[in-house]
C-alpha cells in the first residue's frame, strides 16, 4: 500500500489507521450477516439465534435436520426445478436477442443509438412492482398467468438489460479492423460473428448469461403476480417462509445460495483471468 | 461508399431489431397497458349504460326523474344476477363511501318485486337514493376517462362543484408517504456515499491482489439472493436475535427492553442500506482505479498535507463517480419493494409497497396504476439526468 499512495505526516498515518479501522468496519457490515446465516442453519433447536450449546461448541446442538427436512420436502423440490428450469430458459432468450443487440449496439453505424439503448436497458431501471403489475394485467388479458411461459418471458426480459450492458462493454474493446480484415479475406456476416467476434467476446456473453440467469434466479415480484403454487420458485418459497411461517429451513436454504453464489463469483473470476484482462468490461 | 454505410446503418439496426420487438411485446405493452388504467376505466360505463345516458339529462341538483330510476334499478337486477353487481358496486363507492351497501341492498330487495314506484322502492331500500351526491358519485364512476386516479395519488379530489380541492386530512396519506419515500432515498444514499466512499478508495489505492480480494467481498453480497440478505437481517435484528441476545448478554440492555430493530423503519434503514451499499461502491471504485497514484504523491511533493492534496486534487475528479453512485442508489431506493415488504413493518413502507397493497389487496387498480406513473415519471427523470452525467454503458456488475 506504501509503494502507491503517497507519504505524508505523522497526522496523516493516524488518519490511515483510522480509515483502514472504518473500512474493517464497513466490511463486516457488507459480509458479517451473511456469514451468521451459515452456522445458524445447522441449529438443531428452531430458532433464530445461537443456543448455548452452539456456543460451546457441543455437537449435539448443531443438526443437519433442516437439511434433511428441505432436501425430502416436495415443495422445495419443485422450487427449485421451477427456478432452474425459469432461470435456463429465460437466460437462453435473454442471451441470445442480448448478444444480437449488443453487436448492432456496437456497430458505429448504428442509428439512435442512446435512444435503443436506454429503451434496452429500461426493465432494469423500472421499479419491479410496476413492471409485474403491468406484466399480470397483460398475461391475464393474453390468459397466460400462472404459466411457466408468463415467467420465463418475464424473466427473459428482465435479464435482457444485463446482457446488452456487458456484451457491449466487451465490444468496446474489440478491434473492428479483425472484422474488415475477415471480411477482406472473403467470409460473410455469419462466419465473420462464428469465428472471430464470438470467440473473442465469449468471457462477456458468458459472463451476461450468468447474470440473466441470477437475476431470475432471485426474482420474487413478478412470481408473486403471475405464478400460482405449480410456479413456485425458490424465492417464492423463501417469501412465504419468511412472511408466513418462519423456520431454519430457510437458513439452509440461504447457506446453499450464498454457496450457489460463490461459485458463479468463482467461475466469472476464472473466466475473465482465463481470457486475460483484455475482454474485460469497462469498469 | 454511401451505399455501403447505409447498409451498415440497416444492418445494425436489423441486429437490434428482435430485442427491441421482444422488449416492445413483453415490457413496453404490459408498462402501457399498466399506465392506461390510471386514466381508463370503462367497468361503470359498460356496466350501467342505460342509466348514464338518461343521467345525462340530470340537471346535478335536485333529484333524477323516475326514468333515471327505473334504468338504475333494471341494470342494477341484471348485474346482480350475472354476479358481476361487486366490482361496479366498490368502483362508485370509492367516489362516496356508503354506495357499495346501498348498491347491493337495493338489488337484492328489488330483485323480486315490480312496484309501481321504482324511486319510491330504491329509496325505501337506500335512503341515500334521495340525495344528488349518490347520483354524482353514479355519473362520476361512469366516466370512461378520468384522473380521478391522479388527483387521488396526489391527495387531492373533486368537490361536488367540480373544483379540485384537497383531501380531507384524515385521507392525505399519498403526498407524505412519497415524500418519505424520497426522503429515505436520500437518507440512504448519503450513508451509502459516507460509508462506500472510504471503501472504494483503499480498494483502488490497494495494490492489484488485495485490491481484487476486497472487491470481491463487495461483489458477493451484490450477487448474493435479495431475500437472503433480508433473510440474514431479521436473523440478527429480530427482538429474539442474535444483536439483541448480544445486547442482553453484555448487559447493555435487559431482557424486558430489548430494542426493536426490525418491522420498522430501522429495519428498512439497515437492510435497504447494506444491499445497495455496492451500488455505490463499484461506480466510485470505477472512477477512482482511473485516478493516477502518482498525482497524489506530486501533490505531497509540492508541499501540501494529505487533506490539501485530497481536497484539491482527488476529490474533484471523484465526482462523476459520485454523481454515478448516487443516482443509482437513489433511483434504487425510490422503488424498493421487496426489503421494506418484509422487515419494514407497519411504519417503514415505501410508495412501492402501497402501489403492491392496492394491486393484491384493495383491488383498486386504477390509483395503482397511477401511483406507479407517478414514481414512474420521478425514476425516467432521474435515470435520465444519469444517463447524461454517466452514460448506461459505463455500468458493470463484475
Amino acid at each position: 500500500m506504501t509503494s502507491r499512495t503517497a507519504s505524508f505526516g505523522l497526522g496523516d498515518r493516524l488518519a490511515r489507521w483510522l480509515h483502514l479501522a472504518f473500512c474493517a468496519a464497513v466490511f463486516v457490515f457488507l459480509i458479517a450477516p451473511m456469514l451468521v446465516v451459515v452456522p445458524l442453519s445447522f441449529n438443531a433447536e428452531p430458532y433464530f439465534t445461537f443456543s448455548e450449546g452452539m456456543l460451546a461448541l457441543d455437537a449435539d446442538a448443531y443438526s443437519l435436520r433442516w437439511y434433511r427436512n428441505i432436501v425430502e420436502d416436495e415443495e422445495w423440490r419443485l422450487a427449485l426445478a421451477n427456478s432452474l428450469f425459469i432461470g435456463l430458459a429465460a437466460a437462453a432468450i435473454a442471451t441470445a436477442l442480448g448478444v444480437l443487440a449488443a453487436l448492432g449496439l456496437a456497430s458505429p453505424a448504428m442509428p439512435g443509438r442512446a435512444l435503443v439503448t436506454g429503451l434496452l436497458i429500461s426493465p432494469m431501471i423500472t421499479p419491479i412492482i410496476i413492471s409485474a403489475a403491468g406484466m399480470f394485467f397483460f398475461y391475464s388479458y393474453l390468459g397466460l398467468s400462472q404459466t411457466h411461459l408468463s415467467l420465463v418471458l418475464a424473466h427473459a426480459a428482465l435479464g435482457t438489460p444485463f446482457v446488452v450492458i456487458t456484451v457491449t462493454a466487451t465490444l468496446a474493446g474489440f478491434d473492428r479492423n479483425l472484422v474488415r480484415a475477415a471480411e477482406s479475406l472473403g467470409a460473410g456476416p455469419f462466419v465473420v460473428f462464428r469465428r472471430v467476434q464470438l470467440p473473442l467476446i465469449a468471457p462477456g456473453v458468458i459472463a451476461g448469461a450468468l447474470f440473466a440467469f441470477a437475476a431470475s434466479f432471485d426474482e420474487v415480484v413478478t412470481v408473486l403476480f403471475l405464478g400460482g403454487l405449480e410456479q413456485r420458485t425458490i424465492p417464492r418459497q423463501m417469501w412465504a417462509g419468511i412472511r408466513e411461517q418462519i423456520s431454519p429451513e430457510i437458513l439452509a436454504v440461504a447457506t446453499f445460495l450464498v454457496a450457489f453464489v460463490l461459485v458463479l463469483m468463482g467461475v466469472v473470476e476464472w473466466l475473465r483471468g482465463r481470457h486475460g484482462h483484455q475482454g474485460e468490461p469497462a469498469r | 461508399m454511401a451505399l455501403s454505410l447505409a447498409g451498415a446503418r440497416v444492418r445494425a439496426a436489423a441486429l437490434t431489431l428482435p430485442l427491441v420487438a421482444f422488449i416492445g411485446v413483453t415490457f413496453l405493452a404490459p408498462l402501457g397497458l399498466m399506465l392506461a388504467r390510471s386514466v381508463h376505466e370503462p367497468l361503470v360505463a359498460d356496466s350501467l349504460p342505460d342509466t348514464l345516458a338518461v343521467l345525462e339529462n340530470w340537471d346535478g341538483v335536485s333529484l333524477p326523474g323516475e326514468d333515471v330510476f327505473q334504468a338504475l334499478a333494471r341494470e342494477l337486477l341484471t348485474l346482480h344476477k350475472q354476479r358481476s353487481l361487486g366490482g361496479v358496486a366498490t368502483r362508485v363507492n370509492r367516489l362516496e363511501s356508503g354506495m357499495r351497501s346501498a348498491i347491493v341492498r337495493t338489488a337484492r330487495q328489488l330483485r323480486n318485486a315490480d312496484p309501481g314506484s321504482w324511486r319510491e322502492a330504491m329509496i325505501a331500500a337506500a335512503p341515500i337514493w334521495n340525495e344528488p351526491k349518490a347520483w354524482r358519485a353514479l355519473q362520476r364512476s361512469g366516466e370512461r376517462y378520468t384522473l380521478r386516479h391522479f388527483l387521488h395519488a396526489l391527495d387531492l379530489e373533486r368537490d361536488s362543484e367540480g373544483n379540485v380541492v384537497a383531501q380531507p386530512p384524515d385521507q392525505r396519506i399519498y403526498l407524505s408517504l412519497l415524500g418519505r419515500t424520497l426522503m429515505v432515498s436520500v437518507v440512504i444514499t448519503v450513508i451509502c456515499l459516507i460509508l462506500g466512499y472510504p471503501v472504494a478508495y483503499l480498494i483502488a489505492n490497494s495494490p492489484p491482489s488485495r485490491s481484487n480480494l476486497l472487491l470481491l467481498l463487495v461483489l458477493v453480497p451484490f450477487w448474493t439472493s435479495l431475500l437472503v440478505r433480508t433473510t440474514s437481517w431479521i436473523v440478527l435484528l429480530q427482538n429474539q436475535g442474535v444483536i439483541n441476545d448480544l445486547l442482553v448478554a453484555v448487559g447493555l440492555t435487559t431482557e424486558e427492553s430489548r430494542i426493536p430493530m426490525i418491522y420498522n423503519m430501522t429495519g428498512t434503514l439497515v437492510a435497504m442500506t447494506q444491499i445497495l451499499l455496492p451500488f455505490m461502491v463499484l461506480p466510485l471504485y470505477a472512477v477512482m482505479r482511473t485516478i493516477a497514484p502518482s498525482q497524489m504523491r506530486a501533490a505531497a511533493a509540492l508541499g501540501a498535507s494529505f487533506g490539501q492534496a485530497f481536497v484539491r486534487v482527488y476529490w474533484p475528479q471523484t465526482l462523476p463517480g459520485i454523481a454515478a453512485g448516487s443516482l443509482l442508489v437513489f433511483i434504487l431506493s425510490i422503488g424498493y419493494y421487496i426489503t421494506p415488504a418484509l422487515v419494514g413493518g407497519r411504519t417503514g413502507q415505501l410508495i412501492s409497497n402501497l402501489i403492491a397493497y392496492h394491486m393484491q389487496q384493495s383491488l383498486n387498480w386504477g390509483l395503482a396504476a397511477a401511483l406507479g406513473a407517478i414514481l414512474l415519471v420521478c425514476v425516467a427523470l432521474l435515470f435520465f439526468l444519469f444517463n447524461r452525467l454517466v452514460g448506461v454503458e459505463r455500468m458493470r456488475f463484475t
